[in-house]
């Protein structure tokens, strides 16, 4: 007994609600995990850390253009306020004074911890002296105002001492009392985020709110102002934007051809519907088993999976379209007449893609194995779908158009259009001849290739952040200690390193944590040099006897010595209010049990001219603490590394995988010569496509491989259905599977056509590669067919 | 035909009143005018200060060297060699061996003392109202300008700066402080 018709279809429902259950209650995750091998280094967990939260991820760079000198100090002034009256940020820098004047207070308050300089020897009576007649001869310059205020309360200069540390050699011009570009066309401010980098939301809701307060202030100037934005939340807003509006596009766009394409073909919309039945299991299917066996879903699964099951699509063309009415009467449903060769033909061209998409799956990349696992388990349930529930689904007589009329017009015209084989051979060679000439630049291993972000604003980026000074995340040094006074006490030994690279010139300066919070052992050190102050004032009447400086003027100077020597140790919560906390919180953090600090190295203006710091000496120099401790990090090498490694993989799992394919051809189909009739054309596709890539000045980066990939697995179908005509003679039918594949790759070719029109590199490498690709496949499959099946096709002699 | 010729009489005076302003204008902006032409100079200076920490006046002498429109530089060669640039906000110390630089706007206290020199070398009216009230006194043959700061918190500090001069030389900077602190330049142009 036959079971009842629609036991199949009830059945797949239940699978699918099911698969729908899964898919609702799924964790998905947009972060850059996915890219993050699964057992990174710590480097490696430092850098994307650093990426995706870090500082450097939620400064925004502002500049404003236009009007004159004060008009743009003005407007600066007024966006300062605003944003910072709005909460949104951390902190918003316009270098006005008032600004720094919390700051001032707190150095001056807590300068005898802070300052490296303090020691026995500074407070002795000769190095009291030295200071004061340092003193007296700025007294009379221009700063002598600042000199008299230095002599009553700081003769030693602990402050400038401070300021001279933390301000390094970056600082921004000043115009009209804000920051200013050097050359003084434009006001300049930072603002740095609440919210994290990855949070691209709440980022595009900051730049927002900063256009709109600009718009709402800059109001009555002579020459408009204009407003300039960089920073990474910018690059993460306008990536995030171009993506969905060039998806969203381009989808909308693909999807009305291939609908319309299918429709011409079906005419019925229920046909089409039925048609999409495949595609929809297996995107449904897909999702669904990648979150039971990862746990948690990459937005670039979500992204790419259903391209890379397009194929699917053309599972119930081939269906459709090669099917013909059965011999029930009209109106009965599944009794359709398959032709006997298109279920194995089909099967064997899933497990040709299964094989090629398997070699994905031993990926170390979580976002390249769930694509391997999104694919295979989305084709082979696209593939039963197509093959269990369809047919059953199918009403016996169907409105499709009989393409077999121009089925075997088009092998009339491809038999008219046979080149000799030698002449593909010649192609092969040449496009080796081209991939051999490009071998010292074929794969790029550059990160930025894949930004969507556009070259002015990457421009822009970087013209602001150097006119700021703005900390540009190139080189780190991290270390990590179990507590905060142990990792402190690691970084002052760090610093203390790294200082004699500074005064060997290989880098230009460095930002430390402990600057602004020393270790409590170095603030009791420099607290323990400190003369009481009995001592003090007798040092400096001794100081001051051959000087024109009257001792009884430093009275308040013994005043806060005396105090600094009593003070509690500074304590993290004393920055609060200064721009100081932020910088803290930027270079020092708990995570996993473990302190952190992050210092950020400084190239003078020639090395970053020169292409920055000399890495390995920085190494050399740090080399010593327990593993672990302390690295040493050039984030843009370690990026690199990082995705070059993740695009060698996958060039190397590619090629097993390609194996894998040719294997599986010769187990199923037990004859050499029809092994390579499947395989030549695939390969003359994907050598083409390459070389054409690579002529055009195209570098070849992840996605490309991904393309050639997918050529593999959709061209397999192509060859596979030539291999089993030619293999069974079948004339008969050949005109019906000719319109098929054309059908089918028409299909192929628009949607991957329309990706290549996009400005996403992505999108556009995805669908440049693909869409030729597949085209090439299906010519090479057929010219390479048997010349007899093509010339004798029924309807060539009616 | 009387009153259409009133009209013409009463332009007439109007314009020739015109005229007279026009061609009398404010002693201060001609004076400015003119310290505003000069792109750079050379001059020596003798300075004596009388200050509450100094035990006896201090005295010093050196150069004196400006490139308009913001570069100020003092070299002090008695009672040591010393030297400090002011050049666009930023104010360059070397002290020795060691240089040090700061940032102007750092230093709100003194900012406006220097840029009391500057906007005058350069006749840059609006920045000098901007910090302080302007008295200006005096034949060109040798003016006084007198600058009492607008900011309460610099005027608790400086009483006035008197910039003192001989038609479009500056001759003489004197600074008083609202402690009694004093300093006298005398300036001689050496170009």
């Amino acid at each position: 007994m036959r079971p009842p018709r629609l036991l199949l279809p009830v059945l797949w429902l239940l699978l699918m609600a099911a698969a729908v259950l899964v898919l609702v209650r799924a964790r998905y995750s947009a972060d850059l995990s996915a890219f993050l091998p699964r057992t990174p280094s710590h480097s490696q967990q430092l850098l994307v850390e650093q990426l995706r939260d870090g500082l450097a991820s939620r400064l925004v760079l502002i500049g404003i253009e236009g009007g004159d000198a004060r008009e743009r100090a003005a407007a600066s002034l007024a966006l300062a306020h605003t944003l910072r009256a709005s909460g949104v940020f951390l902190s918003v820098s316009d270098g006005a004074a008032q600004d720094a004047e919390r700051d001032r207070d707190f150095l001056f308050a807590h300068r005898y911890v802070l300052s490296n300089a303090v020691d026995a020897a500074r407070f002795s009576t000769d190095g009291l002296r030295a200071a004061i007649v340092a003193d007296i001869g700025l007294l009379s310059s221009p700063a002598g105002a600042l000199a008299q205020s230095l002599l009553r309360s700081d003769p030693t200069g602990e402050t400038l001492q401070v300021l001279d540390t933390l301000s390094g050699e970056g600082a921004p011009h000043h115009e009209q009392g804000v920051w200013s570009s050097p050359d003084g066309r434009r006001a300049l401010l930072i603002a740095a985020t609440r919210a994290s980098g990855s949070d691209t939301d709440a980022q595009a809701r900051a730049l927002g709110l900063i256009r709109t307060s600009f718009a709402a202030s800059a109001t009555a100037t002579a020459a408009p102002l204009r407003l300039l934005l960089a920073g990474a939340p910018l690059f993460a807003v306008q990536a995030r934007a171009t993506i969905e509006r060039e998806a969203v596009r381009l989808s909308l766009l693909s999807g009305t051809l291939i609908v319309t394409l299918l429709l011409l073909v079906y005419r019925s919309v229920g046909t089409l519907l039925l048609g999409m039945l495949p595609v929809m299991s297996g995107a449904l299917s897909g999702v669904a088993v990648v979150a039971l066996g990862f746990g948690v879903v990459h937005g670039v699964t979500l992204g790419f999976g259903v391209t890379l099951i397009g194929e699917s699509v053309d599972y119930s063309v081939y269906l459709l379209l090669q099917s013909r009415p059965g011999i029930s009467p009209p109106g009965r449903w599944g009794s359709r007449l398959v032709p006997p060769q298109l279920w194995p033909t089909m099967a064997l061209g899933v497990l040709t893609s299964v094989c090629g998409f398997a070699s994905l799956l031993p990926s170390a990349f979580p976002g390249l194995a769930q694509l391997g696992l999104y694919s295979i388990s989305g084709l082979l349930a696209a593939a039963l779908a197509t093959r269990l529930v369809l047919p059953a689904l199918l009403p016996a007589q169907l409105r499709v158009r009989d393409l077999a009329p121009f089925g075997a017009a088009a092998a009339r015209a491809l038999a008219r259009l046979r080149v000799a084989p030698l002449a593909l051979g010649c192609l092969a060679l040449a496009c080796t001849g081209v991939i051999t000439a490009h071998r010292h630049r074929l794969w790029n291993l550059d990160l930025a290739a894949l930004s969507p972000v556009s070259p002015q604003a990457q421009a822009l980026d970087t013209q602001l952040r150097s006119e700021l000074g703005a900390p540009d995340p190139g080189n780190l040094v991290a270390v990590l200690a179990p507590d905060p006074e142990r990792l402190l006490e690691r970084t002052e030994q760090v610093g203390r390193q790294l200082d004699t690279l500074v005064a060997a010139g290989v880098i230009a300066g460095f930002d430390s944590p402990a600057r602004y919070l020393p270790s409590a052992a170095t603030q009791a050190a420099r607290r323990a040099s400190l003369p009481d102050a009995p001592t003090l004032r007798a040092r400096l009447v001794a100081a001051t006897a051959s000087l024109p400086v009257r001792p009884t003027a430093l009275t308040e100077f013994v005043q806060a010595v005396d105090g600094a020597r009593q003070a509690p140790p500074l304590e993290r919560a004393a920055l609060d209010g200064t721009s100081f906390a932020l910088a803290l919180d930027a270079m020092l953090w708990q995570e996993d049990g473990q302190w952190r600090a992050l210092l950020p190295l400084r190239a003078s203006a020639s090395q970053a001219a020169a292409g920055a710091i000399d890495v390995g000496r920085v190494r050399t120099a740090l080399a010593g603490y327990p593993p672990g401790t302390v690295e040493v990090l050039n984030v843009r090498q370690e990026t690199d590394a990082l995705y070059g490694g993740y695009l060698q993989e996958a060039i190397r799992l590619s090629l097993l995988g390609f194996a894998a394919i040719v294997l599986l051809l010769l187990l199923a189909l037990r004859n050499l010569r029809r092994v390579a009739r499947v395989i030549a054309p695939l390969l003359l596709a994907v050598l083409c496509v390459a070389a054409m890539l690579l002529a055009a000045g195209t570098t070849l980066g992840i996605l490309h491989l991904i393309g050639l990939l997918l050529i593999v697995a959709v061209g397999s179908n192509y060859a596979l259905f030539f291999d089993r005509s030619a293999a069974d003679a079948d004339r008969a039918q050949l005109p019906r599977t000719l319109a098929s594949l054309l059908v089918a790759n028409a299909s192929t070719v628009i949607g991957f056509g329309v990706l290549a029109g996009s400005s996403v590199p992505v999108l556009h490498a995805l669908g440049s590669t693909v869409a030729p690709g597949t085209a090439l496949a299906l010519l090479f499959a057929a010219l390479l067919c048997p010349r007899a099946l093509l010339q004798d096709a029924p309807g060539t002699r009616p | 035909m009387r009153i259409v010729g009133a009209v013409p009489v009463r332009v007439l005076l109007l314009l020739g009143c015109a005229s007279v302003l026009a061609a009398e204008p404010d002693p201060l902006d001609t004076l400015l005018g003119q310290l505003a032409q000069r792109r750079h100079g050379v001059a020596s200076f003798e300075q004596r200060q009388f200050l509450s920490v100094l035990k006896q006046p201090l005295d010093s002498s050196g150069l004196l060297l400006y490139e308009a429109p913001d570069h100020l530089e003092q070299r002090t060669i008695k009672p040591r060699p010393q030297s400090v640039v002011v050049d666009h906000g930023l104010i360059t110390m070397q002290l020795g061996a060691h240089v040090r630089t700061l940032r102007l706007a750092d230093y709100p206290q003194l900012a406006p003392l220097i840029e009391s020199v500057r906007a005058t070398l350069a006749g840059d009216r609006a920045a000098l109202e901007g910090e302080f009230m302007l008295q200006f006194s005096g034949p060109p043959a040798q003016w006084h300008l007198q600058l009492v700061p607008r900011d309460p918190a610099l005027a608790a500090q400086v009483q006035h700066v008197l910039i003192s001069g001989e038609n479009a030389a500056i001759t003489g900077v004197e600074v008083l402080q609202s402690g009694g602190d004093r300093s006298v330049m005398h300036i001689t142009p050496r170009e």
